[in-house]
């Protein structure tokens, strides 16, 4: 159990990656980032990359920082980062509260935040955080840089629109205004493994009321996404447990559900159903 | 019946005195087989197609592969029954022309390094003509099913059936007759460690040392040289620190064979570590079985008669030593439990599939019959309207001896006796009124118990029963006091993580009156041990604890000879305590290490009355012994996605006296988490093709420590005749009742819905399509 030969390259700065990637990308050349999962799957030979474009070297990509309204989180920044809140206010406390879920520590203290939005696995904790929070994507390459909304960037399982020689430089979070208040639920089989479905909620409320309601749903589909038909029951309406469970209701009757051997459609909306409501009952807490 | 109060502080059975063997393996001394260095590596090219004929071979220029055809004169591996309508079946070492399922070797590689070794590997083509693949065992026994082995007449291997003289007659005067159909799908034993090999040849005397994970050095010795056809003096088998293997490293791996041929035919090491995808798709399965089951009753909830039909899914070949008769013939016998049933009729079935060959798993039918039997019991229970642990009341045995309706003999035990500590241990009352409170909550918890037998240490008589070519029994020990005054007991069990070095030395200390710290036991190596069987099957404290009292006893006989001749009293006014030998109440003594001088170098004083040396032999085969217990599972249902959430496990467990207690609980600790796991999260999964779907540990999931409670133990302490040290076995134990424990606990949690799960592993997704079934669900999904 060892990957296939491969060549691994170290560029030093963001110029260098993408000028690697522009020369070896052609060549079956990725990224290497945490490794997490680009790894495993090398030594399983599903993946058989030929070049290895490792960017645990570059300078400035570990940035964790504020930018006027959103949080910058460079490639380079692990998972790890996030256990504790990296800002006052709700976002450090929700990106800390979802971090626990994704793996175990070891693997935390490894894998990245921009690689998981890379790798997009339906199921990765990170990109439902930024499915449902409207993240900002910055694509570097030779060609120059872009900046490609969530929605654009998520295409389906592990398929995203990062072009061949592009790179996800940056993930750009808005924050969360302080009354902002937000629930997460997680299924999963045991602890630490990945979600079959997991639901994360944020919502304001005024005058005792909800608004700018976001419902992202992750694990169910072949990606993460908005559900707005379940921010439509929410919004304008006062909180209450009916509430939550139509809100469910209409996030389950929204989705396509995934299905593998074991979990049929229907039982991927049972937990749909569930995850949402109690991600909602979460948000009182 | 008599219980034995430890604690008197003399003796060191009975302590929790440490593990001898852990210094080593906790500071990272441990010497494993995948540590060694050797000049070639080897890597198989597995079959990706679970049937089909080999049509084609392509290697690279300059690849170093052997295939089927440079091993044509190795004879297959072929385990015999004499019974059971058995059909020998053959398994070549490498798929000679026919695959027979995915994983199966087809062609070994070899390279100076593992990493060459798996690339050169990965640039071999091979080319099938892919054939219909039989993955259910119920498909296998179709009468138009295609045959696994072409030169056998159907896919049944082995069949057994047992009915009592007049069953038809006791079934008839049923009051009750419930029914289970229940199934236990595929498992995996996942060891730590996985396999590992490693093959020297040594030029000067054409010896091989085979160094491999297995749990029967002796018995790889003998297979190996049948197959390669050589005295059994040319190999040496050694398992040196084995991470745990739990049936699945007692069986025959082919693929030492290849090691060793291959290491004879280059004249140097070859060496193969497996990875745990191979483990997982090619080493050993189990637990792939249908059952069903009726128990008739009578009017008071009395079992009359119990009548089975077990079908085993055996994979593609059969295990050597034992044979695929293991799991079907152990289920035919032990059916009926810890029951008091007179009548019985059973037949059970190992059948042949395209799947990965069965092997014996921690307890061998033993976990799924017992959750058969134990969801039979509570079905029974809620027929006639009475606690689960009632019905049992009224059914376990307590006379004993007493004989089965399969003619098992069961020594004394404490079915009745560990059931009553447990529901006093667990408050079965107030968890009722917790139940109630919580479900007028909308939360489901449940309880479940499961009592059972457990035989354990069975020498030959008892595998005679079976028909086995080659039939495990006696073991051996050979206890040497040297010159040194240091004492090495050379032992032909193979632990592999059960700390039996201690317990038996603690056995031993007792005896010859010297602190186990100064007892080495020697195991793992064919040169260096007496033949024996190996561990398996919760023998080894049993059989080689009686082998090693034995000869302790006979040593202890010679010491006092040789302390009265030194200290000029009678034997029996001596004592043997703390390396010295005493005459009781005087200050006269001499030391242990003194005599054992004199033994070796001073043999002219004792004028030929005593014998030269100081080693004694103890051989001992039992009839075997059965322990018992209750398992007690408290566990949440959270009837929206399924999930089981584990609150509480108990065991009120009786294997006799407890050499070390310590050790002891970290056997049932260990066998309740893989039970745990068994009941709720491990399957192996083919898909239609023959392709295993659960090939890695992010898809085949064994629980971590977060899906296992606290585990409370109780202890009662029945001591037997049918074993000479009082010892009897628990390897399995905890293994065998709690998958029955926690799918018991699920079905409570659940009958407000009129449902049974009846399969296991119970998964989220099985237990909410059963209540979806039920069309009893709330519709907000929270509330009944
Ligand atoms: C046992 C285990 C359990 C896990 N459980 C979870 C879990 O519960 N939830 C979860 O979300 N994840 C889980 N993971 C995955 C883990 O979080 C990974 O770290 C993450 O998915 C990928 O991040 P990485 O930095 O390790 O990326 P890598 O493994 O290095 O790369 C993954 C892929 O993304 C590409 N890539 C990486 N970074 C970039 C970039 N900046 N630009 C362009 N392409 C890039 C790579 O080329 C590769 O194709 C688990 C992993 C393991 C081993």
């Amino acid at each position: 159990m060892k990957p296939a030969p491969f060549t691994r390259h170290v560029p030093r700065t963001v110029d260098e990656v993408v000028s690697a990637l522009a020369e070896f990308a052609p060549l079956d050349g990725r990224i290497l980032a945490g490794g997490q999962s680009l790894v495993p799957i090398m030594a399983f030979r599903m993946a058989r990359p030929a070049h290895l474009i490792d960017i645990n070297e570059v300078e400035g990509l570990d940035r964790l920082a504020v930018d006027g309204d959103y949080l910058s989180i460079g490639a380079r920044v692990r998972h790890g980062a996030f256990h504790k809140p990296v800002i006052d206010g709700p976002l450090g406390k929700l990106l800390a509260f979802v971090v626990s879920h994704i793996a175990h520590y070891p693997i935390r203290m490894r894998g990245t935040f921009c690689g998981s939005l890379a790798h997009a696995d339906p199921a990765s904790e990170w990109c439902l955080v930024a499915a449902t929070l409207d993240a900002q994507l910055v694509v570097k390459s030779v060609r120059g840089e872009r900046i490609v909304p969530v929605t654009d960037f998520l295409e389906g399982i592990m398929s995203t629109s990062l072009a061949e020689d592009e790179f996800l430089a940056e993930a750009r979070l808005p924050l969360l205004p302080d009354d902002t208040k937000f629930g997460f639920y997680e299924f999963s089989r045991r602890a630490g493994d990945f979600a079959m479905s997991a639901a994360l909620v944020t919502y304001r409320l005024v005058d005792g009321v909800i608004a700018d309601a976001h419902v992202g749903i992750g694990g169910a589909e072949d990606r993460a996404r908005r559900i707005t038909e379940a921010e439509d029951v929410l919004n304008g309406q006062a909180p209450s447990p009916e509430l939550f469970v139509a809100a469910g209701e209409a996030a389950a009757n929204a989705i396509e559900p995934l299905e593998d051997i074991q979990t049929t459609a229907e039982y991927r909306c049972d937990l749909v159903r569930a995850v949402t409501r109690r991600a909602l009952e979460r948000s009182l807490q | 019946m008599t219980v034995h109060t430890k604690g008197s502080g003399t003796t060191w059975v009975g302590r929790s005195i440490r593990r001898l063997e852990d210094p080593a393996l906790v500071t990272g001394r441990g010497r494993f087989t995948a540590d060694m260095p050797a000049t070639h590596w080897v890597r198989f090219v597995r079959s990706g197609v679970a049937a089909g004929t080999i049509k084609n071979i392509t290697a690279p220029e300059g690849a170093s592969i052997v295939t089927a055809k440079d091993l044509a004169k190795l004879k297959p591996i072929r385990p015999m029954l004499s019974k059971f309508n058995y059909v020998a079946v053959g398994q070549p070492i490498l798929a000679d022309g026919v695959v027979r399922f995915t994983g199966e070797s087809i062609a070994a590689v070899y390279a100076p390094s593992k990493d060459q070794a798996e690339d050169i590997a990965d640039q071999i083509e091979v080319e099938i003509s892919e054939g219909a693949p039989l993955i259910d065992a119920m498909d296998a026994l179709a009468g138009d099913a295609p045959l696994v082995h072409a030169d056998t007449k159907h896919n049944v291997i082995v069949e057994g059936r047992i009915a009592t003289p007049g069953f038809e007659d006791v079934w008839k005067t049923a009051h009750k007759v419930l029914h289970v159909e229940a199934r236990s799908h595929r498992q995996n034993a996942t060891p730590m460690e996985a396999r590992a090999g490693h093959a020297a040849y040594d030029g000067s005397t054409g010896r091989v040392t085979l160094t491999c994970t297995t749990q029967m050095p002796h018995l790889t010795r003998t297979a190996v040289c049948d197959i390669l056809g050589i005295p059994e003096s040319d190999l040496r088998v050694v398992a040196p620190d084995v991470g745990g293997g739990f049936g699945q490293k007692m069986s025959l791996a082919p693929e030492y064979v290849l090691l060793v041929w291959l290491a004879r035919k280059l004249r140097s090491s070859v060496a193969w570590t497996e990875d745990r995808r191979e483990n997982l798709i090619a080493s050993f399965h189990s637990r792939d079985q249908h059952v069903q089951l009726e128990g008739a009753f009578d009017k008071s909830g009395k079992l009359l008669a119990l009548r089975g039909d077990i079908v085993a899914n055996i994979g593609a070949y059969s295990c050597f030593p034992t044979t695929c008769g293991v799991e079907p013939l152990m289920a035919l016998a032990e059916l009926p439990g810890p029951y008091d049933v007179r009548a019985y009729d059973c037949r059970s079935r190992g059948v042949m599939t395209n799947t990965c060959p069965m092997a014996p798993y921690r307890g061998v039918s033993r976990p799924v019959i017992t959750f058969v039997l134990e969801r039979l019991m509570d079905k029974a229970a809620a027929a006639f309207g009475i606690e689960p642990t009632e019905l049992r009341r009224r059914n376990l045995i307590d006379k004993f001896p007493y004989t089965s309706a399969t003619g098992l003999v069961f020594d004394d035990g404490s079915y009745k006796e560990t059931m009553e500590m447990a529901i006093k241990a667990i408050d079965l009352d107030a968890f009722r009124k917790r139940q109630k409170t919580a479900r007028d909550a909308g939360r489901y918890l449940g309880i479940g118990f499961a009592t059972f037998s457990e035989r354990t240490g069975y020498g030959s008589p008892a595998f005679a029963a079976r028909g086995m070519e080659i039939t495990p029994g006696f073991e051996t020990v050979y206890l040497t006091i040297d010159p040194s005054g240091f004492v090495e007991a050379r032992i032909g069990s193979s632990p592999h993580g059960q700390g039996l070095r201690t317990s038996l030395a603690q056995i031993i200390a007792d005896e010859i009156g010297i602190d186990p710290e100064f007892i080495k036991v020697v195991h793992g190596d064919t040169d260096r041990s007496p033949y024996g069987w190996g561990t398996f099957a919760s023998r080894s404290l049993v059989l080689s604890g009686g082998a090693s009292l034995l000869a302790a006893q006979k040593i202890r006989a010679k010491l006092l000879k040789m302390a009265s001749h030194f200290l000029e009293a009678a034997p029996e006014d001596i004592t043997l305590q703390s390396g010295s030998a005493h005459v009781i109440g005087t200050d006269r003594s001499v030391t242990i290490a003194s005599m054992a001088r004199a033994a070796y170098h001073q043999t002219h004083i004792f004028k030929g009355e005593i014998e030269p040396g100081l080693t004694e032999t103890g051989t001992y085969d039992p009839s075997g012994t059965f322990s018992n217990a209750c398992h007690v599972a408290i566990v949440e249902v959270d009837i929206e996605t399924g999930r089981v959430e584990m609150e509480k496990f108990l065991v009120a467990e009786d294997a006799g006296l407890i050499i070390n207690p310590m050790i002891a609980d970290g056997q049932v600790h260990g066998g309740v988490a893989q039970g745990i796991g068994n009941a709720l999260l491990e399957e192996i999964i083919y898909d239609e093709t023959g392709n295993i779907l659960t090939s890695t540990l992010a898809d085949f999931l064994p629980p971590t420590t977060r899906e296992i409670p606290e585990i409370e133990l109780h202890h009662v302490e029945t001591l037997t005749g049918n074993s000479i040290t009082k010892a009897k076995g628990l390897g399995e134990g905890g293994a065998i009742g709690a998958p029955a424990a926690v799918i018991s606990a699920i079905n409570d949690a659940l009958s407000p819905f009129g449902i049974s799960i009846d399969e296991m592993p119970a998964t989220p997704q099985r237990i909410r399509a059963a209540l979806r079934s039920s069309g009893k669900l709330p519709s907000n999904g929270k509330t009944a």
